[in-house]
């Protein structure tokens, strides 16, 4: 149960304000969901690094000397930069599972977010705007993000069980709603060898997309097939290292606002969460059918 | 004509006062200013005020409105008019979920679209929809009109009771129970009645009439597939 | 000739009835395979299932010291919606009475409700059907229902009413929506339903403008505002995830949360609802208070528990669990006079006895209280039965003040998990409270 924002910009000239624009949106729905927040930000993209976004709840004993460590693990050139309770670390991208596999015996305290070659993830328990205040996610540039505000339903309130949830590379998915077969479903895509964080239903939709991603599907196709497999009420909106999809339930109740100009494409829960977007009042506003994938591309 | 800026005074505020305004007021119309997408702005009105909201609105604009006319120059958010009595609320732009829902009377005039469950579950209102609706619009609708110049989306009329819908557009597809019935004349003076107040570009002859079939009105086993 | 002899002389084994196809059960099988529908009956939940008579009190004697009955204080009131509403509720008593519908009741049965809970400081609350002037009229304290039906609703009864129940669900049937059958839609209730007469009607199971607890919030936001901030906002769940639901409902703004356990009554709804959906009032109770302690609300939202309430020594039991009131729904109607044994040869003819009378949906209640029959409402006279109701209210009281008391309490509200003890283990379990005779709450150790 929640609030969602999401901000995918055509306008190049924009992508220094990504993270102004998203915060505010952000937010805005603080009252659906105070919780939790989390934000996902897609940067522009370096030539052969690779990014962990990662977490710790002890920062100052877990990221010291963190960078050599890694560095020496893997055999390529490490570099930190330390934000609040998270931490970036670049690398080749070559390097990226072995990091990731040497993170956890370096530190196991410490959770990755996010991996990927642009994909960012912060989130944390607390308001959105004490979040957004912490990871300065109003200085960060970017060509799309999305946002999260979170009213926990049945699973607990913590950083892992914020969202966005992050399951595969330079991807991931908020959720507006909840999942009545996610139990099942976790069940079958631990089987298939998936690894699950929390007992969240969202990081359940999350593996699944990412599952069949892995299985060659499209993004579009994946999502497609997630229409019949989950059941229950969601509004989805998933990011991709090239752009971000929304999709809806079939019968859709929770709410969906999109609004569309040369400039950007934009999606809240509720349509205050776009009022300060430029040039909303002559942006084509509409809301996502049910059972209907739209994806944006840059 | 008063003003109400919603940035500079509270929801409480504004509602408060447009409760205070009673049927032998003299100030009658009232603006309020910057309502960007505030849920339940002027919800149980009970006077005959006109109150013309500048921009969009969230959750439950007008909700539970007796009497007064409220005009929204913008768009609505989800359950707008929800409940109405009487009055008149006018959206200038589109209009999200649940518009009008549980209307037991007034007139609700949509100029965009309506999304999905338009008049769901009405029970007297009118309706006058300029756009297109969205799925499962005049679920379980009781009575009332719902009249719509642009397409209906997916299960219209789904459990219908009688409410009676028209359409002018296409329906992508009806709900259980929900038929295409006969246009009789007093059904045309109905439209007639409902262009003219809502100032619709349109003309009666243009529309279909959809109806229940009543054959769910009482539990039959081979029905079943149907609730 | 012979044969017969001897067969006469082998012992027989007794005809022995199966427990899985028991003759309750084939006759079910039979009535389905013959009419194709479901069964549909009224009431809550008849099977078995641990409850507040599986809980004893300690009392005091030595170690803790009991007060004088009759002389020495012993409160009941309480205050509910302290925590957001401008005019909270008194009540006299921890005693209320559930939602019940105009249109599976009677308007004198209506009548009488309102006029017993007025005689014994109460409130009563309206149903899924509209607020009449029988209850609204007699009716010292009237809480207004707003369910996903909507039937009669509107801002004038919101005004009027003393508070408003945002109803999510019922313990009898959690995820189901209302059921009237045709029968009972006479005129009047067709009209103040907006519906066709003699219709079977069910109600929607979802509200039609609102999926959640983040649009929950929004939908508390409106409902205060249309009502000046003045009424407390309840939030009524069935007993499927208490905990949760008690947060959520919590966190979406509500100033009482009203707990329904599967024993809970409905006018009609599939018996397979009843039997098979939701959790029993005694398991449902300590989930909740767990979840309003750990949002730090305890007592603060207060918490209405219903489902299977009879007696003073369930209310006490219940308030010692952390409920800040009990609300009796079938319980009310009895004490009205439904079921009642003088009644017997009416409900043999109707193919059923007293006390087992559950076909509330046929409307022809012999009592003239589940029904919209003239001949058979006019039955109950409200005066009358409005002061047995009232004579029940205030004897539950007494009970639950005679047990506080005992247990040296100065109100009933200060009665504590730690002055029961649990004669089952599933019982312990479920109430958090000792197995009587050992110190073990199974599941949190102990000997």
């Amino acid at each position: 149960m929640c609030g969602i924002v999401g901000l995918f910009l055509k306008d190049r000239s924009l992508e220094p304000r990504l993270g102004a624009l998203l915060t505010e949106m952000l937010v805005t729905m603080t009252d659906r969901g105070p919780d939790s927040a989390g934000i996902a930000i897609f940067g522009s993209d370096a030539d052969d690094e690779g990014k962990l976004t990662v977490q710790s709840a002890d920062p100052a004993r877990d990221f010291a000397g963190l960078a050599e460590a890694l560095g020496e693990a893997v055999g390529a050139a490490v570099t930190l930069e330390q934000k609040d309770s998270h931490a970036v670390l670049r690398m080749p991208l070559g390097a990226l599972g072995a990091a990731r596999a040497a993170l956890g015996e370096l530190r196991p305290g410490v959770r990755v977010m996010s991996a990927g070659d642009i994909i960012e993830i912060y989130k944390e328990v607390g308001l959105p705007k004490d979040v957004a205040a912490r990871f300065e996610v109003s200085k960060m540039s970017g060509r799309h993000g999305i946002g999260h505000t979170r009213m926990a339903t049945e699973s607990a309130v913590t950083t892992m069980g914020a969202h966005p949830f992050s399951t595969g590379p330079d991807q991931c998915l908020v959720h507006n709603g909840s999942l009545s077969n996610h139990n099942g479903l976790r069940r079958e895509l631990k089987r298939e060898g998936m690894r699950f964080e929390t007992e969240n239903d969202t990081e359940v939709a999350a593996a699944y997309l990412s599952h069949k991603l892995d299985q060659g599907l499209s993004l579009g196709a994946a999502l497609e097939a997630g229409l019949e497999d989950l059941d229950g009420f969601y509004t989805f909106v998933v990011g991709t290292k090239d752009g971000f999809g929304v999709v809806r339930d079939p019968i859709a109740c929770k709410p969906a606002v999109m609004a569309e100009t040369d400039q950007y494409v934009a999606f809240g829960s509720e349509y205050r969460a776009l009022v300060n977007l430029p040039g909303i009042e002559t942006a084509r506003v509409w809301e996502p059918e049910p059972a209907t994938v739209y994806f944006w591309n840059h | 004509m008063q003003t109400f800026d919603l940035s500079k005074s509270s929801l409480r505020e504004l509602n408060a006062t447009l409760h205070a305004q009673k049927a032998s007021t003299n100030q009658t119309a009232w603006e309020i200013a910057n309502p960007r997408g505030h849920h339940a702005i002027a919800v149980g009105l009970d006077a005959p005020i006109e109150v013309t909201v500048k921009g969009s609105t969230g959750y439950y604009c007008a909700g539970m409105n007796k009497q007064a006319t409220v005009v929204v120059k913008g768009s609505a958010g989800p359950g707008v008019a929800e409940n109405m009595m009487s009055g008149t609320v006018i959206v200038e732009g589109d209009a999200s979920q649940y518009a009008g829902a549980t209307g037991n009377g007034g007139l609700l005039v949509i100029k965009g679209n309506a999304s999905s469950r338009c008049g769901i579950s009405m029970k007297g209102i009118d309706i006058v929809v300029f756009g297109n609706i969205g799925h499962m619009s005049a679920f379980m609708a009781q009575s009332g009109n719902l009249v719509v110049l642009g397409d209906a989306g997916d299960a219209l009329g789904d459990s219908l009771y009688e409410a009676r819908l028209f359409v002018r557009g296409s329906v992508k597809s009806l709900g259980a129970d929900c038929i295409e019935k006969e246009m009789r004349p007093e059904h045309l003076e109905i439209l007639r009645e409902l262009i003219e107040r809502s100032g619709a570009p349109a003309r009666p002859e243009e529309f279909k009439r959809y109806g229940s079939a009543r054959r769910l009105y009482n539990f039959h086993i081979d029905n079943a597939s149907a609730y | 000739m012979k044969d017969e002899k001897k067969a006469a002389q082998i012992p027989q084994t007794t005809p022995r009835q199966s427990w899985t196809f028991s003759n309750e059960m084939n006759s079910e099988i039979r009535r389905a395979a013959a009419t194709g529908i479901y069964d549909i009956r009224g009431g809550g939940s008849k099977r078995k299932v641990p409850h507040f008579d599986d809980l004893l009190f300690l009392g005091a004697s030595i170690s803790r010291y009991p007060l004088e009955g009759y002389r020495e204080r012993c409160d009941t009131k309480v205050v509910l919606g302290t925590r957001f509403a401008k005019k909270p509720i008194e009540l006299d008593i921890p005693i209320t009475i559930a939602g019940m519908s105009f249109g599976s009741l009677s308007g004198p049965a209506k009548e009488a409700l309102g006029r017993g809970a007025t005689l014994a400081g109460t409130s009563t609350t309206t149903g899924d059907g509209g607020m009449t002037e029988e209850e609204r009229g007699h009716s010292n304290k009237l809480v207004y229902q707003y369910l996903p039906s909507r039937y009669g609703m509107n801002p004038d009864d919101l005004r009027r009413a003393d508070a408003i129940e945002v109803v999510v669900g019922q313990g009898a049937k959690p995820g189901g929506g209302g059921m009237l059958l045709g029968q009972k839609i006479s005129d009047r209730v067709a009209k103040m339903r907006n519906l066709p007469k003699g219709i079977d009607q069910r109600s929607a199971c979802r509200h039609p403008d609102w999926t959640g607890p983040d649009d929950l919030e929004i939908k508390i936001l409106e409902l205060r505002e249309i009502t000046n901030w003045e009424k407390p906002i309840y939030v009524k769940i069935g007993g499927a995830r208490p905990y949760y639901d008690t947060t959520l409902a919590v966190k979406a703004g509500a100033d009482v949360v009203v707990l329904d356990g599967m024993q809970g009554g409905t006018a009609a709804t599939q018996d397979v609802f009843i039997e098979h959906v939701g959790q029993p009032t005694l398991a449902c109770l300590p989930q909740a208070v767990k979840a309003l302690q750990d949002l730090g609300m305890h007592r603060k939202v207060q918490l209405i528990i219903s489902g299977g309430i009879r007696s003073g020594a369930d209310v006490a039991k219940a308030l010692a669990l952390g409920a800040d009131v009990a609300s009796v729904g079938t319980a009310a109607l009895i004490a009205l006079g439904d079921n009642d044994p003088h009644l017997e040869d009416e409900y043999r003819a109707l193919g059923t006895t007293a006390g087992a009378y559950d076909d509330w949906h046929e409307g022809k209640c012999p009592a003239g209280i589940t029904t919209q029959d003239p001949e058979l409402m006019a039955r109950l006279d409200p005066m009358a039965a409005g002061r047995r109701l009232a004579n029940y209210l205030k004897v539950m009281t007494l009970e639950a003040q005679t047990i506080a008391r005992a247990c040296g309490k100065n109100h009933v509200h200060n009665l504590e998990p730690e002055d029961l003890c649990a004669l089952t283990i599933e019982a312990a379990a479920m109430a958090g409270v000792p197995l009587t005779g050992t110190s073990w709450i199974p599941g949190r150790g102990g000997f």
